[in-house]
């Protein structure tokens, strides 16, 4: 208990010197795009497979689910658009990003460290952690509302594409389903939540990498730790954020 | 020249250094020397701020009290400060241009051809010219070394802190870095500091000698008085080996 106080204490002093003043705002903008490239766009792979089976398994799981003839068939349209717009993107792809951009992260900053690079920017006069974590942040929380844009319309075509072809419904009732009962303020909610989990996934992975302390091995624990505890936090801010926006 | 005055310097309960004092004399190759796990990495990383020192100890550079100094005001001094780690520490993901380019593209106002012309001049100081395009991976031990000179002294640095240099290279190349240290010292008139295990460093280009032993400034002197001291503790560690031992009691001999 005391060790996880500490390490909060830690972690909160780490983000006060992270978004201190830049030293040359060029090369900060330089290292802003390369985070953007190397943190945002190359995840567009995985989310986008991710995204068209997990709409294709929401959509199928509420057709199957339909037994009663009450309901009318474009409930699935309107249950598959609500689950993704509202949880399965924000939340599930920030899970999958946690994995795959922590562990990233974690492990670039953890090898520095280890290898004296972030010693030696230091010493040159370099503030370490505004020249590493601020770009990473800025880039993640900048570029996961993108994604999970991207992953939302992917989801909703994947839905489409596996009740079209297993004719479970028609494009038209899907396309009406998608559209009612429409919501404007849940894209907000779902895309504000993506900001403060993109956060979370680069600063706790950017602290685990940072305070490294050993060789090659400790790289791997502290990378296993920072996806650990960037889900574990996922989680519980999902679960706060859900009680303070819809309740 | 930097003057350290009463630095302890303590991790949980275990004193590594206990009230060091000494001067590290500009123009000069200051050498720290001793056994391993007796405090000389710490103390230069207490030196450059990357360890904070005990209460009560001082570091001064040039007269300016560098312990006192805020966050900004130090990294203003790192600026002055070129530095060679024992592995290195080239960042890997840059190449040996971006590498030495990196201190002049955060710190001084210069055009992309001014910062090439250093790049090239620092390239050619250590005998890599033409190597620009490689990456720290692509290279040998001794040639990172270089290049990590290389970077260290773009800036053109008051002060040189050197950890173990010769560690993991040949005695040929050795003497390499060993006498480019030496000549950029004399160059450029900056205070050097060497952390060195290498007694082969020591004679060559030692001007001023630091014996560290248990956390403490045990010793000091030149290169002439630490073949020649008494102390018990030196000639345990210069004299280690058989061969050594040999030789010195042939000196002794020659001088009876």
């Amino acid at each position: 208990m005391i060790k996880a106080l500490r390490n909060i204490g830690k972690y909160m002093t780490m983000l006060w010197i992270v978004f201190s003043r830049p030293e040359k705002w060029k090369v900060f903008r330089e290292r802003l795009f390369h985070e953007i490239h190397f943190i945002g766009i190359n995840s567009i792979p995985i989310v986008a497979l991710m995204s068209v089976f997990m709409g294709g398994v929401i959509a199928l799981q509420t057709a199957s689910n339909m037994t009663s003839p009450w309901l009318p068939e474009y409930t699935i349209g309107y249950i598959t658009r609500s689950s993704t717009i509202l949880e399965f993107s924000p939340t599930m792809i920030s899970l999958i990003l946690a994995g795959k951009v922590g562990s990233n992260v974690a492990s670039e900053i953890g090898t520095m460290k280890t290898t004296e690079q972030i010693d030696a920017l230091e010493v040159m006069g370099v503030n370490s952690l505004t020249f590493l974590v601020l770009p990473k942040i800025l880039g993640a929380v900048l570029f996961f509302p993108v994604l999970i844009i991207f992953s939302m319309g992917l989801s909703l075509v994947g839905g489409w594409l596996s009740l079209v072809l297993s004719e479970l419904a028609s494009t038209e009732t899907y396309v009406v389903g998608i559209r009612s009962f429409f919501v404007p303020s849940n894209i907000v909610y779902a895309l504000s939540k993506t900001v403060v989990f993109a956060f979370l996934i680069v600063s706790i992975s950017s602290f685990y990498g940072y305070y490294t302390k050993g060789g090659a091995l400790d790289v791997g624990k502290s990378a296993t730790k920072a996806v650990v505890t960037a889900s574990i936090a996922i989680l519980i801010a999902n679960f706060l954020l859900t009680q303070m926006f819809l309740l | 020249m930097i003057e350290v005055k009463n630095l302890d310097k303590s991790f949980a309960d275990k004193q590594i250094l206990h009230g060091i004092n000494t001067v590290f004399e500009k123009g000069k190759v200051n050498m720290v020397i001793g056994q391993s796990g007796q405090g000389k990495s710490v103390l230069t990383k207490c030196i450059v701020g990357l360890h904070e020192p005990d209460e009560g100890g001082e570091i001064h550079y040039g007269g300016a009290n560098f312990s006192e100094m805020n966050r900004k005001d130090r990294m203003l001094i790192r600026q002055e400060i070129g530095m060679l780690f024992q592995g290195s520490a080239l960042f890997d993901s840059m190449t040996v241009e971006e590498n030495i380019m990196f201190p002049l593209t955060m710190f001084t106002k210069m055009s992309k051809k001014e910062k090439l012309d250093r790049v090239n001049f620092c390239l050619d100081r250590v005998n890599l010219e033409g190597r620009n395009g490689l990456f720290p991976a692509e290279c040998s031990g001794g040639m990172q070394k270089r290049i990590a000179i290389a970077r260290a002294i773009a800036m053109n640095p008051k002060y040189l802190f050197c950890d173990e240099p010769n560690s993991g290279l040949d005695p040929k190349t050795a003497i390499v870095i060993d006498n480019l240290i030496r000549e950029i010292t004399y160059e450029y008139d900056i205070t050097t500091v060497v952390i060195t295990h290498d007694m082969n460093s020591v004679i060559e280009i030692g001007d001023n000698i630091m014996f560290i032993h248990d956390g403490r400034n045990w010793w000091s002197g030149d290169r002439k008085s630490i073949i020649t001291t008494d102390n018990q503790e030196i000639i345990d560690f210069v004299y280690a080996s058989d061969f050594m031992k040999e030789i010195r009691s042939s000196m002794q001999e020659k001088r009876k």
